[in-house]
């Protein structure tokens, strides 16, 4: 008999836990918007801002989510977002015709990406950590071989991704709200999504049931890396051109993972979903917005993340009995 | 020792192992073992832990190859070079430890790796209906929600969902190991009436148990193995003190020290009155010094549950404990093992041993963490390398070297380690949980041998086992616990059915005491 | 079997099991040594040597104490930004005033000791799993010294708190040049061995990166264990910024991407990454071969940044490798 049995679990935490740093968050940032008297970004435009700063965000987390569900990690979205973002803008350099090849190069380079991190994960048996570090780090040695600064220039066609409307939705947000809905039925409904959960569960009881564990491996790795390569295209978009530190500089890497931990999806994998995430995006774009409106200094914003996101993590590990290294 | 009348209903085998042989570095699991299994037939396969039962098993499910040897299905030879291959064979293991996945629905576990699916997506109402289905040959008494999470159900309920995907798979030979452990006497009935179901289909079920009950109550045939060899085969039902004997080797006699005399019991230890926490409640008793004191029940009585409290792991909330003179609960481990209170642990390789670090580094890791940290490792306040080694020699630990990782040793060794751990502290008491659990029947004897020395040299010790014979035989008292709390005591000379009685609350035939 | 040691063999096969059971690591780095003095001559002299060591030597530390939090289980990705503050704090600190390096260098080591101490209780009270700790620590010790500094750090240090990282002692009888900072490394690599090897404190981190429960169950305190790790990873951050700041100056990103080295040079050495298994020499001997491949890559003229692709495919490799060789021989 293993000591184990004696420590029971409480399912509806990790349910609710997310809800509820939600509205916390969204109180907060009503009270600070009305308190300083800028009551503007309580409306719908302001409102939309909000969730619109997080897109990128939002984008990648998605991905994570795939392969924490999965019991694995991707480190290496930082560099893939930037690396992403250079060869948009360096293919696209101004050019409207090119817009669609640069679309292409930077989705075949998230799959590429993506198939070298499950294969190196799933056959040669390195710990995800440091298979994605290590390509994290071949990315960034390759990128900045090339590019130091900004290069490239993003034609303005092509600045729809980021800044274009339909109707008084920016298209951005719908195209994320898509993604959200394709990402949650591929999850719930399909074989791929139940046998990462499986998978994730208990990989060896699957791998014993006949599931393919590291095919499965491989295409959700394939998602996170070209998601994170549509996030570097989105960020492209947005800035109208690339440079290879905007991955790093938005910490993508360790906020992907905090989004997708403080949406209930636990890091040994097997248990969450996209919901979670979501909010766990959401919270992070109301607490950057509170830092706007609070106009605090740009590096004093640095510490405060790196204190919120450990903060947040805490939040939900302090409850775990299980001893953590 | 074959019995030359054979039984009637038995056919042609649906599954036969012929001259099946396996090793493994520096063990022979399996030595020309022969086994096989008809239709509708039970065939019990018994034997001590390590005997070789669940390397057998693992070779009929393709987790293993044999070295040598043949699997016949149906008169066909195969050969399994993946366990779903097996199972696409009809062959269905339902191992001790579920194979199942916590975070899914029962009816998702059921259909783990088969999902059917209606144009892209995973059809589940088709896969509710299905699962609803087969769990309705259980009949009444047990309401499982095909929606229901497997982390929410309780052992029992988790242990039919294992024998629904059986059932579901279509399984030709249902292989059951120890499916018992962890139910009481009603859902006992509920399961031999499920496996008379299934033999009446006409599906081949292996039993593995060393419960003599069971296997008067279920088996057609009966196979005994013994260091992986087939030691007895019974083609017509024996008494159990055949079987048992041709398991032992010896008479259950000669197996266990003798217990304490009156003198050897000293002066009180450990007393623990009125304690509780959230797993337990009315804890109280006392530990004597030169005792052996059994705890038996059934899984989920609270027996581990008691033992860690006093450890300190998860202490007791409320209700007095007094060792050693001093009152008060601990709070931690350290704290217990300060006082002279030692534990080991049920599941060694998880909690007790550290896999990758030397036999010597195992058995001096208590000293050293109360040794100072800055101090030299060579030595300190409870053992030296050489103490250590005088140690080890003395509870007989076998080792080509003490720098030797420690995963090398037999599960016996390994065993013996530990304790060599505890006694470098002289504890005034000491706790063992499962004690000879994965260890062959000779290194049992050993370690019982070595409990009693322990007493005798002044310890208190208490020994927590689902092995009731064990329990009966190498303790000097047995306390019963049942649903968190102690219903009742029972000398060295009792009998399992009384002890069985109290700790299920039912007498054998399913009547409420 | 017996309890007797093995029985003497004859004397080839003995130095045959020697050479299998000598970790490969110190092979390579000879290896490597050889091709750089073949390609650069002048590396055998004291100036090549020393100068090559005294670049090695804040990896060496780092890496050395970095094993300590590999070997109970975890990570610490916030080494490389605690550089980075050190060397921009002491330049703060400094003003260009000599007579306040020993002051501005005991509060860089309370400030380490601070920030291992605060990675370390996260982890072990807050539960946060050490790679998300001690990365929300590297944001935040940046962050740090991007506010101290306002963004671009200011002058330089003084000559007295750069002669550990910098100063050479001349005229020394055989080796005629001995940088301090190899005395440094010497020092501290010794200290950490000690630690680590000799220690009680030692096999405890072994045991707890084992198997943390049986630790527990066995009066093992880990969470005091695992701090001190932090600890001694966070001060040998400390020294390695010092000598750094020496040896290079000041700089926004002087410590960037020192962490994954750390951990680059650990696996190089035989550590196991979620802990049980380590070796301080080795992982000496992992920075030095590090220190070595990027040296012979300058030879070949390959520009810095494909330091970090090369880097990352040597971290893959090692672990992979490790992966095979304990699948097939179970060690």
């Amino acid at each position: 008999m293993s000591l184990a049995d004696t420590t029971r679990r409480t399912v509806p935490f990790e349910r609710l836990a997310p809800l509820a740093l939600l509205v916390i968050a969204v109180l907060i940032y009503a009270g600070i918007a009305l308190g300083t008297g800028q009551p503007q970004y309580l409306s719908f435009e302001g409102v939309v801002g909000v969730a619109n700063r997080s897109i990128a965000l939002g984008i990648t987390a998605v991905g994570q989510t795939f392969v924490i569900l999965l019991g694995s990690i991707d480190i290496s979205v930082a560099n893939l977002i930037s690396a992403s973002a250079v060869l948009a803008s360096v293919i696209m350099n101004g050019n409207p015709m090119m817009v669609i090849p640069a679309i292409a190069a930077c989705l075949v380079l998230g799959l590429v990406v993506g198939v070298a991190n499950g294969l190196v994960i799933a056959r040669l048996e390195v710990n995800p950590l440091i298979a994605t570090l290590g390509m994290s780090l071949i990315v960034q040695g390759a990128l900045s071989a090339f590019v130091s600064n900004f290069a490239g220039a993003v034609p303005d066609d092509f600045q729809w991704f980021a800044y274009g409307n339909i109707g008084p939705m920016p298209f951005s947000l719908l195209f994320y709200a898509v993604l959200i809905l394709l990402a949650w039925v591929t999850l719930r409904f399909t074989k791929f999504g139940s046998d990462i959960y499986s998978v994730g569960g208990n990989a060896d009881a699957a791998r014993l049931a006949g599931i393919h564990t590291n095919r499965i491996i491989i295409r959700a790795h394939i998602v996170c890396s070209v998601l994170a390569s549509i996030a570097g295209l989105y960020l492209a978009s947005r800035l109208k051109s690339g440079a290879p530190w905007i991955g790093k500089d938005g910490v993508y890497d360790l906020e992907s993972i905090a989004v997708t931990v403080i949406g209930g999806t636990i890091l040994a994998g097997g248990r969450g979903g996209i919901w979670g995430t979501v909010a766990g995006v959401l919270i992070f774009s109301l607490i950057d917005a509170i830092f706007n409106l609070t106009g605090t200094d740009a590096f004093l914003k640095q510490v405060l993340r790196g204190v919120i996101i450990v903060a947040a993590v805490a939040f939900y590990a302090i409850r775990s009995k299980r001893i953590v290294a | 020792m074959t019995d030359a009348a054979a039984s009637a209903a038995i056919t042609a085998p649906v599954i036969e192992m012929a001259h099946i042989s396996k090793s493994f570095p520096g063990v022979r699991a399996l030595k020309d073992v022969s086994f096989g299994c008809a239709a509708g037939e039970v065939h019990a396969l018994v034997g001590e832990n390590g005997a070789g039962k669940s390397t057998l098993i693992k070779i009929l499910s393709g987790v293993y190859r044999p070295d040598a040897g043949d699997i016949v299905i149906n008169g066909q030879k195969v050969s399994f070079r993946h366990p779903v291959e097996a199972l696409r064979a009809g062959i269905s293991v339902i191992y001790q430890e579920f194979s199942l996945l916590p975070e899914r629905t029962v009816a998702q576990n059921i259909f783990l790796g088969r999902e059917p699916r209606k144009r892209a997506v995973i059809d589940y109402a088709a896969m509710r209906a299905e699962t609803r289905r087969v769990l309705d040959v259980f009949g009444s008494g047990r309401r499982i929600d095909p929606d229901m999470l497997v982390a929410e159900l309780d052992v029992a309920s988790q242990q039919m969902v294992e024998i629904a995907k059986a059932i579901s798979l279509n399984a030709k030979v249902v292989v059951m190991d120890e499916p018992t452990a962890a139910l009481n006497e009603q859902e006992c009935e509920i399961l031999f009436g499920i496996i008379d179901t299934l033999r009446a289909r006409g599906t081949a079920i292996i039993y593995i148990t060393h419960r003599m009950r069971e296997v008067t109550r279920l088996a057609n045939r009966v196979t005994v193995l013994k260091d992986g060899e087939v030691a007895a085969r019974f083609d017509t039902l024996p008494a159990p003190g055949q079987i048992v004997h041709a398991m032992v080797g010896r008479d259950i006699a000669d197996y266990y020290p003798p217990p304490a005399t009156p003198q050897e019991i000293g002066p009180v230890v450990l007393a623990v009155k009125g304690a509780a926490n959230v797993f337990l409640r009315d804890i109280s008793f006392e530990l004597r010094a030169g005792e052996i004191v059994g705890f038996a029940g059934i899984q989920g009585a609270g027996r581990a549950a008691l033992a860690m409290a006093l450890f300190g792991s998860v202490p007791f909330t409320s209700g007095s404990v007094n060792f050693a003179g001093r009152d008060g609960t601990f709070q931690k481990p350290r704290d217990a093992i300060r006082a002279g209170l030692g534990l080991l642990p049920g599941d060694r390789k998880a909690e007790g041993l550290l896999l990758m670090q030397a036999v010597r580094d195992n058995g001096m890791l208590t000293g050293r963490a109360f040794g100072g940290l800055a101090r030299s490792d060579k030595a300190n306040a409870f053992a030296s390398i050489d103490s250590m080694a005088d140690l080890f020699k003395r509870v007989d630990v076998r080792a080509a070297s003490y720098d030797q990782e420690i995963k090398f040793l037999s599960g016996g060794n390994q065993q013996k380690v530990i304790v060599a751990r505890w006694l470098a502290l002289a504890p005034k008491a000491l706790i063992f949980i499962e004690p000879t659990r994965g260890i062959d029947v000779n290194a049992k004897a050993g370690i019982y041998q070595l409990m009693r020395e322990l007493a005798r040299g002044g310890a208190a010790i208490m020994m927590v086992s689902s092995d009731l014979p064990e329990v009966l035989g190498a303790a000097d008292r047995v306390l019963v616990m049942r649903a968190g709390t102690i219903v009742g005591e029972f000398p060295r000379g009792a009998t399992e059915a009384e002890v069985m009685l109290a700790a299920t609350g039912e007498t054998v035939t399913g009547e409420a005491a | 079997m017996s309890n007797e040691v093995l029985a003497k063999t004859d004397a080839p096969r003995q130095r045959r099991r020697w050479l299998l059971s000598v970790n490969p690591i110190y092979l390579v780095l000879v290896v490597l040594l050889a091709l750089i003095a073949i390609r650069n001559p002048q590396f055998l002299e004291p100036f090549g040597y020393m100068n090559f060591l005294k670049r090695a030597a804040p990896l060496a530390i780092l890496s050395a104490g970095q094993l300590f939090v590999l070997v109970a289980g975890g990570f610490d990705l916030s080494v490389g930004a605690l550089i980075t503050l050190t060397v921009i704090g002491a330049s703060m600190l400094q003003s260009n005033d000599p007579s306040a390096t020993w002051w501005v260098i005991c509060l860089l080591f309370v400030l380490g000791a601070l920030v291992g101490l605060i990675n370390g209780l996260v982890v072990v009270v807050l539960r946060v799993p050490s790679l998300i700790a001690t990365l929300g620590m590297m944001i935040t010790l940046t962050g740090v010294a991007l506010l101290w500094s306002g963004g671009a750090p200011k002058g330089y240090l003084t000559d007295n708190f750069r002669f550990f990282g910098r100063y050479n002692f001349t005229g020394v009888p055989l080796i005629n040049l001995l940088p301090i900072s190899i005395i440094v490394l010497v020092l501290v690599v010794g200290l950490l061995w000690w630690l680590m090897h000799r220690t009680n404190y030692g096999r405890l981190l072994f045991a707890v990166g084992d198997n943390p429960r049986a630790s527990q169950l066995a009066g093992v305190p880990i969470g005091r264990v695992r701090v001190l790790a932090f600890v001694v990873s966070a001060l040998s951050g400390t020294v390695a910024g010092i000598l750094l700041g020496g040896f290079s100056g000041v700089s926004p990103d002087a410590g960037n991407g020192y962490e994954l080295q750390a951990i680059t040079a650990a696996v190089l050495g035989g550590a196991q990454l979620l802990g049980g298994r380590g070796s301080v020499p080795a992982t000496v001997a992992g920075a030095a071969t590090l220190t070595a491949i990027f040296t012979l890559l300058n030879f070949l003229g390959l520009p810095n940044p494909v330091r970090s692709a090369v880097q990352g495919l040597i971290l893959i490799g090692a672990v992979a490798l490790a992966m095979y060789r304990r699948k097939r021989t179970g060690r």
